[in-house]
């Protein structure tokens, strides 16, 4: 038998319905945009939603100073090619403070991404953001809602969420209270790749193999982006074949060496890796097994 | 490693190591399959989904790891390892070692990707399980083999069967701890049978295997020679996918949103419901009822010749049109009605039980509007499937009701099309998700769409009181109570901010009926005329007190026929004549006893006492209070 609609087609229209549903009830939505892969596919996805118009809503770049400099050219290139405002925040306590990866370890992701994320949707009473998270990444994000309700706190309470039956969406919420609405849910990691490979999707050359000065400490290979980099005795960095699985602040990212530099060819390593895409992250293992939980009551995305 | 098949059965390694790009061309073209298991804590549910992860590859080593740590320091399966791990995810159950929530997972074989929608069995979850299966098109129930068909088993294929899952698959789990014997599932598929027809599933797929050792999972297990298939992969990759189903039906499009990016284009953006839609096509807009046709169908990689069931998309009309977010594009020529009133099923998934009359946010495709539901027809007990006398419907409770909405909405049967047949209800106050709803038909015939926006009937007027209109007409001799305890009625009402209007028979005399006098015609015209202002007031959606002495049954029951069923309510204030007599209140009695008053009732007129009034109020046992306390009792109880 023969299905009109692959499963891209139907993800697509998923996403696109859950787009448009949020501006029905929202007051003043916004898109969380990281430069990564996931990000991308969901900006791609809300220029396909309200074409002709542009996506009616900014996007927010949560920014913490240490992305690497690739991320930060996609994202301008990005929000001038969208037609959408690019609104960029850094805490301002974290930077007064200089916190960094290297000294202040997970303080550096709680004050700027969990903090700055705070700080920014209080600044612009966003009270909807979308965000790029999935189901598949990690085991509590499975239990997800599509529209996540968060208190006046932005706190997370599990037994709280709302039933989301069919694709009815109750979007409504009292003064204070905001949603994070993560319309790519139900997208897997080879899902991602599959669209960004049929769309012809800019990403981050980060994601493709390449010679990159790098260092390898504590089991993961960091690349040296930039000066700020502080080597320890011993350390020289070298140029080896590497690409990034995922992107986040540059020294807490660690690269795969590799030697694929096409899209078919990340894919074909995707599919014949034997480790899961959140490895390479730092902040998934603070705190023991179930630390993306706490730290989504927490506020994290 | 243990448990892992011979032969890796989904992804073809060979290929993508070898021709990424023939891979992943065959990898576009696949469909995409949804689908809920529901069994009990112990019928190996969160294995057999594990066991789905790991054999196509969705489990990579690092996680791997982990799971085989877990499996020997919380697992329950000894040194194995304990597939129920990988999909166990909030930290609070994997300690109470039960799922609690829904939770999504995603596999992919070389013919479909699916997503399994994981929803417990727990008796109190039964919200989770219809939540889970509303976007399933297929169901897979599990059965512990040596447990056979149980409570739960049928509570769940009635659930799934309710929210229209058309694919039943059963399960017949755990082969291998009974020994993967034939007669042992040939006696279950037997006794399966037997319920599934009785609740009205013609059609389902047994399958006996074996989560935790992979029996008939992948493919057919040497140790069940005796079963010829399919497969549950198999089975899964073959079926019908229900939105490609939709495409059949006539079209449908609700309005999300209307896109004006500036003066010169306005679009009308949303997912299809059902059918197929390409530019010429006529369409009618609803509820309005305006035609016109398809100009454009508009998307960022250029407009489309033809779209489908389940695409977003935006389309352009040739004409100019009022359209906006909640109306729906529908074929011209087989438009769905429009109603608002309606017998549902409802699904109730808060803490707080049903308040009958309550008004609630309902939500249809893109429509929101108000509703207000009454009294459960009848609830069903999922487990006897047994229909109970309801007052309310408390978690987890389903039951039958009719509910209306402040204006009609566009709508379809829930048996005919999900999209416009399912709808939730929200609380005003808190905001929250309380029930799930299925839509059977509307109570009234269908009228032409086009002129019902404008058409403010009794029952909306009467919604928006908030009340259901009522006549209570209190009968009974004079000085029996009837005045006294219509106000005392009156009182109670208005304080519970009811709308009501009283209308006291020696007032009406001083205006309306002050050309009647007292002869038999008169006073029949006095109770017509008295009769047709109360309709009238009742139209107006108010609860109407009459308190008129109203001596003949005949005149009464003309008032009745005046009404709709139920709305008059005939209150027989209970008096014996002596009693009356020794209260004398406007001191009438003596002056009939004296001669000074024709045609009295009691003297020298009958008075034919109510042989089945809707309530009897005996004075001589009862205070005035405790008597308005019963009618409002009975009235909105």
């Amino acid at each position: 038998m023969t299905d009109t609609l692959t499963h891209l087609d139907r993800l697509e229209a998923e996403s696109i319905h859950i787009m448009r549903e949020v501006m029905a009830d929202a007051v003043k939505p916004v898109m969380l945009y990281s430069v990564g892969k996931d990000s991308a596919v969901m900006l791609h996805l809300a220029r396909k939603a309200f074409y002709p118009s542009p996506p009616p809503f900014p996007l927010l770049h949560v920014d913490t100073m240490w992305k690497f400099r690739a991320m930060y050219e996609l994202r301008d290139r990005m929000a001038a090619e969208s037609g959408m405002e690019l609104i960029v925040y850094q805490n301002p306590e974290a930077k007064e403070r200089g916190i960094n990866p290297f000294d202040h370890g997970p303080l550096h992701t709680d004050m700027w991404k969990t903090e700055g994320l705070k700080q920014a949707l209080d600044l612009h009473g966003f009270d909807v953001a979308f965000g790029g998270a999935r189901r598949d990444e990690e085991k509590s994000r499975a239990k997800e809602r599509i529209f996540s309700f968060r208190s006046g706190t932005h706190g997370w309470d599990p037994k709280k969420q709302r039933p989301e039956l069919w694709n009815l969406y109750n979007a409504r919420k009292a003064k204070g209270e905001s949603i994070r609405v993560f319309p790519i849910s139900n997208w897997t990691e080879l899902d991602i790749w599959q669209y960004i490979a049929r769309e012809i999707i800019p990403i981050v050359p980060l994601y493709f193999a390449a010679p990159r000065p790098t260092v390898e400490r504590d089991g993961l290979l960091l690349m040296v982006d930039d000066d700020r980099f502080p080597l320890l005795p011993g350390e020289t960095p070298a140029l080896r074949s590497v690409r990034f699985r995922t992107l986040g602040c540059y020294p807490l990212t660690g690269a795969v060496e590799s030697e694929a530099k096409t899209l078919s060819e990340v894919i074909q390593e995707m599919l014949l890796t034997t480790t899961s895409e959140r490895q390479g992250r730092i902040i998934d293992k603070d705190g023991g097994d179930a630390s993306m939980e706490k730290k989504k009551q927490e506020g994290y995305f | 490693m243990p448990n892992t098949p011979d032969t890796p059965v989904y992804v073809t390694d060979a290929l993508i190591a070898e021709d990424i790009d023939a891979y992943l061309a065959q990898h576009q073209q696949k469909s995409l399959l949804r689908f809920i298991t529901c069994g009990s804590v112990d019928d190996g549910k969160s294995t057999l989904i594990g066991r789905l992860l790991y054999d196509s590859k969705m489990i990579f080593e690092d996680q791997l790891a982990a799971l085989e740590a877990d499996s020997k320091r919380v697992g329950t399966q000894g040194q194995e390892i304990d597939f129920a791990l990988l999909v166990d995810g909030l930290a609070a159950e994997r300690e109470q070692g039960i799922t609690i929530d829904v939770a999504y997972r995603f596999f992919t074989t070389e013919k479909r990707k699916f997503i399994v929608a994981d929803t417990p069995g727990h008796e109190q979850y039964t919200r989770n399980m219809v939540t889970g299966a509303s976007t399933a098109d297929l169901a897979v129930i599990l059965i512990d083999a040596r447990k056979g068909v149980l409570t739960q088993t049928r509570r769940h294929s009635f659930l799934a069967h309710l929210i229209g899952i058309k694919h039943i698959v059963l399960a017949v789990n755990k082969m291998d701890l009974v020994g993967y014997d034939k007669t042992v599932f040939e006696r279950i598929l037997l006794s399966y049978r037997a319920f599934a027809s009785e609740i009205g599933i013609t059609n389902f797929t047994a399958i006996p295997i074996s989560g935790f050792k992979g029996d008939n999972i992948t493919a057919l297990s040497d140790n069940m020679p005796w079963f010829k298939g399919p497969a549950l992969i198999e089975h899964l990759e073959g079926v019908e996918i229900a939105a490609a189903a939709d495409e059949a039906k006539p079209f449908r499009l609700p309005v999300q949103w209307v896109n004006r990016p500036n003066l010169d284009f306005r679009g009308f953006s949303g997912q299809i419901a059902s059918g197929t839609v390409k530019p010429g096509d006529a369409i009618r807009v609803l509820p309005s009822g305006k035609t016109t046709s398809i100009a454009r169908i508009v998307t960022l990689d250029g407009d489309l010749d033809a779209a489908v069931a389940g695409q977003s998309v935006t389309l352009t009309l040739a004409d100019e049109v009022d359209c906006s977010r909640g109306d729906v594009i529908a074929a011209a020529d087989a438009p769905p009605e429009a109603a608002d009133q309606f017998e549902a099923t409802l699904v109730w998934m808060a803490d707080e039980a049903m308040i009958a009359g309550r008004a609630y946010w309902l939500k249809l495709a893109t429509q929101t509007v108000s509703a207000t539901i009454q009294q459960p027809k009848y609830e069903i007990n999922v487990n006897t499937l047994d229909h109970l006398a309801a007052k309310t419907l408390e978690l987890n409770g389903i039951g039958v009701v009719e509910l209306s909405t402040d204006k009609p909405i566009v709508f379809e049967a829930y048996a005919d099309n999900r999209t416009l047949g399912g709808f939730i209800l929200i609380d005003k106050l808190t905001n929250a998700t309380v029930a799930a709803g299925m839509l059977h038909f509307s109570l009234r015939r269908a009228q032409n769409v086009h002129w019902q926006a404008s058409d403010v009937d009794r029952d909306m007027r009467a919604n928006l009181k908030n009340q259901r209109p009522a006549l209570l007409w209190f009968t009974g001799l004079s000085g029996s109570g009837k005045s006294t305890i219509a106000n005392l009625v009156e009182k109670q009402l208005h304080r519970m901010n009811r709308h009501s209007f009283l209308l006291d028979g020696d007032n009406v005399r001083h205006g309306l009926n002050r050309d009647l006098g007292f002869t038999e015609a008169d006073r029949i015209e006095n109770i017509r005329r008295v009769g047709e202002v109360a309709k009238l007031m009742t139209d107006a959606g108010l609860i109407v007190i009459t308190a008129f002495i109203s001596p003949f049954r005949v005149e009464r029951d003309m008032v009745r026929s005046m009404l709709p069923d139920s709305e008059f309510i005939e209150i027989f204030i209970d008096t014996p004549l002596a009693e009356a007599e020794r209260r004398d209140v406007k001191g009438l009695y003596k002056k009939a006893r004296a001669g000074q008053l024709k045609n009295f009732t009691g003297i020298d007129s009958p008075y034919e006492a109510p042989e089945t009034p809707e309530i009897r109020i005996d004075t001589t046992v009862m205070t005035p209070e405790e008597a308005a306390d019963l009618i409002i009792d009975r009235l909105l109880g």
